[in-house]
């Protein structure tokens, strides 16, 4: 085993750390954020949001992500509208592309899972916030969003986990993140197996760590499903 | 005795589909009344509760909750509610408990008794807080305070959910089956709270199979049938010689 070549790609690799930490937090944010609005327009209740919405998550989780990447990337600039705009200088760079790319798909299937999680809050519940009288915005952010949420978590662990890996894919937009600059030092070297082994532990480090919050997030917001005396003696089961 | 008019139903009407649920059902509730609601399943007497806060929403008819009418307005040919904000008020000033108590199941019981007072009436949490301690203990379960609901019994549920309801300091308690859903052994628990509540003054509109309470404990019970209200009395009187026939009958199914 060549340890100082190991340490040494593992140094420049973890140099390129911080640009896949930043298209995965930035994706995961905006992803999140947008994944409320479909949410918001799926459910809503208004027919034509709805379905627009309906498209959004068809498109966005039937396609490739590496087409959608690379529609962002390379097919953008070939409208010129979008070209003489404002956005134009950001939509150059290709780490914003990547972000945006990413954080379009994730959205998708992110609201597929907060959906999932709304469809299991108990009518019964929100039924008695309404008889206290809250309504509207309170009644979501009370009752109706912790509920789904924690519902949502189990499942939106998995997708945070698939979204740190499909920061690779930015490297093919010519982001320099670790699996980018894993590639340019194996067309240096040509030692594919041990370059792109470190690089594989860096990712399952990162995943483990992000797993391990997750984990310790669902048992900080689920104590009610712990704890002491699951037979309830008399009444109906409790509804979850 | 010229007590206050609490709550005032005028010609409730609803219909789901084709069947008619409610036709034109109408009551009074005086400042402290005890009223006890009666009536075969179907006989409209939940839905008749579920209308007074509008988890339903009648089809026609008037409610008028301590002085002040709910608006309504036509909406695509149904009658809807016409300010939310009205309907917000009217139900925080409506206690209400469930037959499944549905509390809230991520919260702990003294964060379902303070959330209305602390996030609804905007109310300083300290305050609340000792309010509530001083609610569960009336019902009984002030240890149980930072227990989850599915840790408890449904005797012990079924009290949280009326300190609950106690909290937002209600001017009339609504109780749709609160028994209903228990363990008989766990039923006197409720009803003994139920009970304190009426004996304090409480306004309770009581929709219930329990007979005991309703002879007992109310100071006047209403007989519900096919949507209508048959019999509508003090206890005495209908549980003595005064009860329709079909009242009778009714009672006669409990064996009693």
């Amino acid at each position: 085993m060549d340890f100082p070549f190991l340490f040494q790609t593992m140094k420049t690799l973890l140099a390129a750390l911080p640009v896949t930490l930043g298209l995965f937090s930035l994706s995961v944010l905006f992803g999140g954020f947008l994944a409320i609005l479909i949410v918001w327009m799926r459910v809503g209740g208004n027919p034509i949001l709805s379905r627009f919405a309906r498209g959004y998550i068809f498109v966005f989780r039937g396609s490739p992500l590496l087409i959608q990447m690379f529609l962002v990337f390379y097919g953008l600039g070939q409208f010129g509208f979008i070209r003489h705009s404002f956005v134009w200088p950001a939509l150059r760079e290709p780490f914003v592309c990547a972000v945006l790319s990413l954080a379009l798909c994730t959205a998708g299937y992110t609201a597929e899972i907060f959906r999932f999680g709304l469809r299991a809050v108990p009518p019964r519940e929100i039924e008695a916030a309404r008889a206290i009288g809250m309504s509207g915005f309170l009644l979501v952010r009370r009752i109706i969003a912790p509920i789904a949420f924690r519902h949502a978590l189990p499942a939106y662990s998995t997708e945070i986990v698939m979204m740190v890996k499909s920061t690779a894919l930015a490297s093919l937009v010519t982001v320099w993140e670790v699996t980018g600059v894993a590639q340019r030092l194996i067309s240096q070297t040509y030692r594919t197996m041990e370059v792109f082994l470190c690089a594989a532990i860096i990712y399952l480090v990162l995943n483990f760590l992000i797993l391990q919050a997750m984990a310790l997030l669902e048992h900080y917001l689920s104590p009610h499903r712990r704890a002491a005396a699951p037979l309830v003696p008399g009444g109906l089961p409790v509804s979850r | 005795m010229a007590a206050a008019t609490r709550l005032s139903v005028r010609n409730i009407h609803k219909s789901f589909g084709a069947h008619e649920v409610l036709r034109g059902i109408s009551l009074d509730a005086h400042d402290g009344d005890v009223i006890s609601l009666l009536g075969a399943s179907g006989s409209g007497k939940s839905t008749f509760l579920r209308c007074i806060n509008l988890l339903e929403i009648a089809d026609q008819g008037e409610i008028v909750v301590d002085g002040e009418r709910i608006e309504m307005t036509m909406k695509n040919g149904h009658a809807v509610p016409a300010s939310r904000k009205q309907v917000d008020r009217i139900r925080a000033e409506l206690g209400m408990v469930f037959q499944s108590f549905n509390l809230w199941s991520h919260m702990t019981i003294l964060d379902n008794v303070i959330e209305g007072p602390v996030h609804v009436l905007k109310r300083p949490r300290a305050e609340c807080i000792a309010e509530a301690e001083a609610l569960l203990e009336k019902v009984g379960i002030a240890e149980k305070r930072h227990a989850y609901p599915a840790h408890l019994s449904g005797g012990q549920q079924q009290r949280a959910a009326i300190a609950r309801a106690l909290a937002m300091k209600p001017k009339v308690m609504l109780f749709d089956e609160p028994t209903s859903a228990l363990d008989p052994e766990l039923v006197g628990e409720v009803l003994r709270v139920m009970r304190s509540l009426a004996e304090e003054g409480m306004t309770m509109l009581v929709v219930t199979h329990e007979m005991g309470f309703a002879r007992n404990v109310s100071n006047r019970v209403i007989f519900m049938r096919s949507g209508e209200i048959d019999s509508d009395g003090p206890p005495e009187e209908l549980f003595g010689k005064g009860g329709s026939p079909a009242f009778r009958q009714f009672i006669g199914t409990f064996g009693k």
